[in-house]
């Protein structure tokens, strides 16, 4: 583009975009951080500056900080096994064997549906078709529904993530598996390096690019956990599977406390901003070029 | 010659293994799915008794359930707003970013390094963030929530900064200025050239986000509960939501209601099965 009309070309081509831009998310964000500083409850014309009490609220509301303590376990659990699954599934798929593709598009199509049909597919399987099994089988495993018990209600949610989130992964590994070069692998085995070393030493520093993204994906994902949250378990029973995304939700649209429920929703960002920049920097540490 | 005769059996059974382990993971990924495809033409009665005998049922199967669920989730209503609001979301961010990007790898200049920074920059903000002054700002002081057009505006809002970002890299190494250039010489207009000569060279990126954009519409719940609470705008699962509360026990029906709202995407995915791995796999290694 040339410089004559610079004026008209940046309203024609810039400006409708950055508008929606702007008024969709910087200008709530900004206004955001304010709302923390504020009484409002949602409905009042007034808002009342209150300085730093909403972040005293958020101290004082034990309930946050119980999900927030929950929502680091539930992220450690599917991070490590979303990971960990995918990447051995990835590995099986590119050994070359038939059918690879169908594999492939089979595991992803949980991605394809939306969370909230998701967790209620799922909430059918743990309410009657597991304890189904437990009548007829005896199990005790399976004899009461998952859903009625906080501890197997917490896992209930994982294995439900953990399925929702690998085919995703799957994907971004096969690719990764797809760009080792093959010159690289040859080479290894004529020097005699047996499965595991192979994998240890050349598979994995070569796969890091692939691993970066795939935990940055997961852990941010999992962090703001809310749509299966919601359908699967609502947070029963008694509030104990409540994550901390949706914890913020019934803080401010429920229990109409717009400034603590911002407050709440700004930390959780920061705690995910610093963890997420964290993993990056590390993992990008250990990638290489073959 | 005998130990690479051994080394084949090996890898042999070392495949079939791999293999079997591979179908057993798969079946237990599909049986979900099974499940909501058997029961969905089942009673109630049935369901309970055994949600997994699709033979000895005392009521035999039937399409009841979809019909009631039909009706029910005013599903022709809820698939027809979803269909709007994503098509006009998809095409309106898709437009707008490639346009912005354009601008901005163009036009080396303050504006557009800045604007460029706060995109890249505000990617890791996560939706929850920004919902309660959404909210606050649109509901409150604008007052504008309720209408489909005020989602389709937040939807384009909210995935401007990735596609810009993807847009932008494509732009910065596949367009060469050189085309533009000759363009211009030949007495094209800004807009003309990028019309005809620009976009058309974007239609890999194009197809990219086209898909990741489109399915983060359809499926998208949070947004469009806190924009949308009129039941005649109610996108598909919005319906489900709202159709789940009220007929939760009716196993049957709520298996048939999923069904249909799956159905539409799954056959979407049969024909465009290789566009979209594609599409996500391109999205997300960039």
């Amino acid at each position: 583009m040339r410089n004559k009309n610079g004026g008209k070309d940046f309203c024609m081509f810039a400006l409708p975009g950055m508008f929606c831009f702007f008024a969709v998310v910087i200008i709530p964000f900004i206004y955001g951080v304010y709302l923390t500083l504020t009484d409002w409850n949602g409905v009042a014309k007034v808002k009342n500056f209150v300085g730093f009490e909403n972040f005293g609220g958020v101290m004082k509301d034990s309930q946050f900080w119980t999900s927030l303590l929950l929502t680091f376990k539930y992220v450690i659990f599917v991070v490590i096994i979303v990971n960990v699954l995918a990447f051995a599934i990835a590995y099986l798929l590119t050994r070359g064997m038939k059918g690879q593709n169908f594999f492939r598009a089979g595991f992803f199509t949980p991605n394809l549906i939306g969370g909230i049909v998701l967790g209620y597919i799922w909430q059918f399987v743990f309410s009657r078709v597991f304890v189904s099994i437990g009548e007829s089988t005896g199990w005790k495993l399976f004899e009461v529904s998952w859903l009625s018990d906080p501890t197997n209600a917490f896992v209930a949610l994982v294995v439900v993530s953990v399925w929702q989130l690998s085919g995703y992964m799957i994907l971004i590994y096969v690719a990764g598996f797809m760009g080792l070069s093959e010159d690289v692998m040859e080479a290894a085995s004529i020097d005699g390096a047996s499965g595991w070393v192979k994998l240890k030493s050349i598979i994995m520093p070569l796969m890091m690019s692939s691993v970066t993204i795939c935990l940055f994906l997961t852990l941010s994902r999992a962090f703001m956990v809310y749509d299966v949250n919601l359908s699967l378990t609502a947070g029963a029973p008694y509030g104990t599977t409540e994550m901390a995304a949706m914890h913020v939700y019934e803080k401010a649209f429920t229990s109409r406390q717009f400034g603590v429920g911002q407050a709440e929703a700004l930390i959780l960002f920061i705690i995910v901003a610093v963890i997420s920049g964290v993993q990056v920097y590390m993992t990008k540490k250990q990638e290489v070029e073959a | 010659m005998n130990q690479t005769v051994v080394g084949g059996t090996k890898r042999k059974v070392a495949n079939a293994l791999a293999m079997a382990g591979l179908i057993i993971i798969f079946i237990a990924y599909m049986f979900p799915f099974l499940m909501v495809v058997i029961n969905s033409l089942k009673q109630k009665r049935d369901i309970i008794k055994s949600p997994f005998s699709w033979l000895y049922t005392i009521k035999g199967l039937s399409f009841d359930n979809f019909i009631k669920a039909f009706t029910q989730m005013d599903f022709l209503n809820a698939f027809k707003n979803s269909l709007i609001v994503t098509v006009s979301a998809t095409v309106l961010v898709t437009l707008l970013a490639a346009m912005l990007a354009y601008y901005i790898v163009r036009h080396n200049n303050g504006i557009s390094k800045l604007t460029f920074a706060l995109m890249v920059a505000s990617m890791i903000i996560p939706f929850q963030a920004i919902m309660i002054p959404l909210v606050s700002i649109y509901g409150g002081t604008l007052n504008i929530l309720n209408h489909r057009l005020t989602l389709i505006f937040m939807h384009t809002g909210f995935s401007m900064a990735m596609s810009v970002f993807m847009f932008h890299g494509f732009i910065k190494g596949n367009v060469p200025i050189a085309l533009e250039e000759a363009a211009y010489i030949d007495g094209c207009t800004h807009s003309q050239t990028f019309f005809k000569i620009v976009l058309p060279l974007l239609k890999p990126i194009i197809s990219t986000m086209v898909i990741l954009n489109s399915l983060a519409f359809w499926n998208d719940f949070l947004l469009p509960s806190l924009v949308l609470t009129d039941k005649e705008l109610l996108t598909l699962p919005l319906s489900t939501y709202s159709f789940y509360g009220t007929y939760s026990a009716d196993y049957g029906t709520i298996m048939a209601g999923l069904l249909l709202c799956v159905i539409p995407i799954l056959v979407l995915y049969v024909i465009l099965q290789k566009q979209i791995i594609g599409g996500v796999v391109a999205g997300a290694v960039k």
